[in-house]
């Protein structure tokens, strides 16, 4: 019986808390869309950070390198700081190494960079580029682009480019290979005043099963320099290795709160406002400061859940359109961050509401109920 | 909740009532001294001008608004001195209120507006045999699954009535319920108001400008600055 009672109670109060949000469908439309904007920018960031951080994993895999020596003092994700090339010749003479090749790492700005390659032992190592398009590096001022590069700047083999310098398109190959631009090494070094000089060295053992020893001795050997197995290199891409990028994400939340929480106050202090005569109604039939509070964070609660609903749908949209305009950027759906995300705007929405709340709550009956 | 209280005390006792409203630097004194006992059953109409204190007397009858001093007591319970929950429990149980306007929540149906009150007494919403006979009365059987907009005047202070007494409260306080009405409806309104208190022992104070209405009471109690002059 009491079972009975708090159901049908719950579908009442449902019932007028519905009825109040159709009543006024576009506040209602605009307050869940806003509050969705927040999720969505969450999700937009998490996705795009896993997104990318996942496909640089892939690409570094995608060398078949076993082994990577980077710079003294380099973090994990600035690739292009800079070695004397001659440490290319000094991994090489260690046992079990097969191959080794070094890398140059030409940022360029707007997140994209060239990666200077010697293309036949990078070719050794990663089993060779395929091409899609024209074909291998012949002259100085030759480029190799990925599908998703071409795809994204609508370039074919035989284009010329500008990327601050001009640049012939000699062929387009497939994507998942360590950079979406390749350049020969010699000539990329000397475009830009870096003569003698790599940022990552990509070493292939015999066999695998002597990687710890290989990187045990290169330690010794190079001291200061980072010298990680491929594994343990992508284990350590991820947004907790990279402070900046962590920062950022907290920033957007604290945003999302603080957006949240005005869209809800602006919405609900009009609603409050609106419905003086309501409220009193209801205290003129009893109903306690509690009732009243629980109407308006129940229909808090809808906002947000249409908000985080709408704000999920909208991630997909603005997946589509990382693919289509920044393909080189690819935007996961991270699923585990949609209760985060829907957390993250309930809690705003329901800060949001407890002013207009508790001004609704301690409202004056008589007035409500006398005057017009 | 008042059957604890002997049904030969009136239901409700008012002595010296006074009420001071404090509007800034000045002091409206909109009760000068009530005294006014009625009986359990009694259908009484108040009169007098406008602003003679009649609805100032109903909002405290009805808890809505604090007593300054005197005594009221509504069936047993001393409403001076209560505090402010206390008054939002009476309102739940003790006094049902009918206003000039009607006051449904326009977005729920006549028979949710009903049922709400219901619910914020904690009651369940299955009614009792009782309240079934009321909505016989009312004679709104059909119409109650229309929102406020759909009734007519007349409708819809049937249904503000039918909610005001869902929880059996003591006393029924009715200011002005037909002053937005026309004469056929009022009539419906009246007649319903006069069902409930000879069908059901309904104790009813009613708010009235209107001496034909005023003839439904047993008893007139007439007002004139902040007294009950006879
Ligand atoms: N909330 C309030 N604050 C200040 N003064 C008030 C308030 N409510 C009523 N008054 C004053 O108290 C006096 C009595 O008002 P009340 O509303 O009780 O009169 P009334 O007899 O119901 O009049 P009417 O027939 O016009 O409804 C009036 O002078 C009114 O201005
Ligand atoms: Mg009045």
């Amino acid at each position: 019986m009491a079972r009975t009672r708090g159901c049908y109670t719950r579908a009442l109060i449902h019932r007028l808390v519905l009825e109040n949000l159709k009543h006024r469908p576009v506040r209602t439309l605009l307050s869940a869309t806003a509050i969705g904007v927040q999720v969505t920018m969450i999700l937009t960031l998490v996705g795009v950070s896993q997104g990318v951080l996942g496909d640089i994993a892939a690409r570094s895999r995608g060398t078949g390198a076993d082994i990577l020596v980077r710079p003294p003092g380099s973090s994990v994700l600035a690739f292009s700081g800079d070695m004397p090339q001659g440490i290319v010749g000094l991994v090489r003479k260690e046992p079990h190494v097969v191959m080794a090749t070094g890398t140059k790492v030409q940022s360029i700005g707007n997140f994209d960079s060239i990666t200077g390659i010697n293309l036949e032992e990078f070719n050794a190592i990663s089993g060779g580029l395929r091409y899609l398009e024209g074909g291998p590096l012949q002259g100085p001022d030759d480029l190799l682009i990925d599908d998703v590069y071409a795809g994204a700047h609508k370039l074919h083999a035989g284009d010329s480019l500008d990327l601050g310098l001009q640049w012939r398109i000699a062929g387009v190959v497939e994507s998942g290979k360590l950079s979406h631009i390749f350049a020969g090494i010699a000539s990329l070094q000397d475009k830009y005043s870096a003569k003698d000089k790599v940022s990552v060295i990509y070493v292939k053992l015999d066999d695998p099963k002597n990687l710890a020893a290989v990187i045990d001795s290169l330690k010794v050997k190079l001291e200061d320099y980072k010298v990680f197995s491929v594994d343990e290199f992508v284990s350590l891409i991820s947004v907790d290795s990279i402070p900046i990028l962590k920062r950022f994400t907290n920033v957007v939340i604290g945003l999302a709160v603080i957006v949240g929480f005005l869209v809800v106050f602006l919405s609900m202090y009009t609603a409050v406002l609106e419905r003086t005569r309501e409220i009193g109604i209801l205290k003129a039939l009893g109903a306690s400061p509690g009732y009243i509070m629980a109407i308006l964070l129940r229909e808090t609660f809808f906002l947000a859940v249409a908000g985080a609903i709408a704000g999920v749908l909208m991630s997909f949209g603005t997946q589509w359109i990382m693919r289509v305009f920044v393909p080189t950027m690819p935007m996961l759906i991270v699923y585990a961050w949609w209760p985060w995300a829907a957390l993250i705007a309930l809690t705003g929405s329901l800060i949001g509401a407890i002013y207009p709340g508790l001004k609704a709550a301690r409202q004056d009956a008589i007035e409500a109920l006398v005057y017009d | 909740m008042t059957s604890g209280f002997p049904a030969s005390e009136p239901m409700i006792e008012i002595r010296n009532l006074h009420k001071t409203y404090r509007l800034g630097e000045i002091d409206v004194h909109a009760l000068r001294g009530v005294n006014l006992s009625v009986a359990r059953g009694e259908f009484l109409a108040v009169v007098g001008p406008s602003g003679s204190g009649k609805s100032t007397l109903f909002h405290i009858l009805g808890g809505l608004t604090p007593p300054t001093s005197g005594t009221v007591h509504i069936g047993g319970q001393d409403l001076l001195g209560m505090t402010d929950a206390q008054r939002t429990d009476m309102r739940k149980s003790t006094v049902g209120f009918v206003f000039q306007k009607y006051n449904l929540l326009p977005t729920l149906s006549a028979a949710d507006n009903i049922a709400i009150a219901r619910d914020i007494a904690k009651k369940p919403r299955e009614t009792d045999p009782a309240f079934d006979q009321i909505l016989d009365l009312l004679g709104l059987k059909g119409r109650l699954h229309h929102k406020p907009r759909a009734l007519s005047g007349g409708e819809q202070q049937r249904v503000a009535i039918a909610r005001a007494i869902v929880n059996h409260p003591a006393i029924l306080l009715a200011d002005e319920p037909t002053g937005n009405l026309d004469t056929e409806n009022s009539t419906a309104v009246l007649g319903l108001l006069r069902d409930l208190n000879t069908r059901l022992g309904q104790t009813i104070l009613m708010i009235t400008h209107n001496p034909e209405a005023a003839a439904y009471g047993h008893r007139i109690a007439k007002m004139r600055d902040g007294r009950v002059v006879e």
